[in-house]
């Protein structure tokens, strides 16, 4: 399906120790723990923003990701549409077995904040001082079909002027990220065959 | 008091993620919220959570927090005061 009044702005893949922006390999770290190479990601791109480190996973993949597309983008009214699999069940978890623990049984408040998957894109909107709509789904996989209709609804009804849309997801170690901006003038036809094949390539 | 102070530095930054602070940065007189480690309201919650794992004090009332942990020095003291282990 085509929406020609609409184009892919910019859009940004991470996954297998590499982030790229628009095809382009913007770094690449041998670490095989998410957390070093995520530590890494935000230390080259030279974000300075210590509650990055207070972060769960998903937010800090979903944070990255939102760095290298809105970095340099001013548009304040960008909608935030994202969707993943794992939900938040990596925090999930974590806060189960800190409850569960019967010697200790304390929870921590400061995972427990992050034990909704959404919570990433509070994350963003505070970066980036969005006020804008957002929407977070969980799909058995990558979803550009209504991802694209949800985006295209925004857009047409005047409800945002872009849309960050896209995939981020992240369990028991494993990421996969694929974000990208839609808005009236961009790289590519925003299209969900393009999508697909631009998820496609890792 | 001052290995209690030496402690809580160590705690705050491991327990609060505080990634690029040393305990050489924090004097004790430093407010911990706002201008000074710029700590926020879920630090705050995992703080009230400290004392009562690591020092057996329980806080009747959170509003209590904010006296509390306005600096290790004031920190330090209440724990000093009030500890059961």
């Amino acid at each position: 399906m085509s929406t020609p009044d609409y184009h892919i702005k910019s859009y940004c893949r991470i996954s297998n120790g590499k982030i790229s922006k628009n095809g382009e390999v913007l770094f690449s770290d041998d670490s095989e723990e998410f957390p070093a190479f995520i530590k890494a990601a935000y230390k080259h791109f030279e974000t300075d923003y210590s509650k990055f480190f207070k972060m769960d996973n998903l937010s800090k993949l979903a944070f990255i990701g939102a760095e290298v597309l809105l970095k340099d983008n001013n548009e304040e009214n960008t909608a935030l549409v994202l969707s993943n699999s794992a939900s938040s069940l990596d925090t999930d978890r974590k806060h189960q077995n800190a409850i569960s623990d019967q010697s200790g049984a304390y929870a921590s408040p400061a995972v427990f904040v992050y034990t909704l998957p959404n919570i990433c894109m509070g994350e963003i909107s505070i970066r980036h001082k969005l006020y804008s709509e957002n929407s977070f789904f969980i799909f058995a996989e990558f979803n550009p079909h209504l991802l694209s209709d949800y985006a295209n609804d925004l857009l047409e009804t005047g409800q945002a002027n872009e849309v960050l849309c896209g995939w981020v997801d992240y369990d028991k170690g494993k990421y996969d990220a694929f974000l990208y901006v839609i808005a009236k003038k961009g790289l590519l036809p925003f299209d969900t065959g393009e999508l697909t094949k631009l998820y496609r390539t890792k | 008091m001052s290995e209690l102070k030496l402690e809580l530095k160590e705690k705050i930054i491991e327990q609060l993620n505080l990634e690029d602070v040393s305990v050489d940065e924090i004097a004790d007189t430093d407010p911990l919220f706002g201008e000074g480690l710029g700590l926020d309201s879920i630090d705050a919650l995992e703080l009230i959570v400290m004392l009562d794992k690591d020092y057996g004090i329980r806080l009747a009332d959170p509003k209590e927090g904010r006296k509390i942990f306005e600096s290790i020095d004031t920190m330090a003291a209440y724990i000093t005061a009030n500890r059961t282990n």
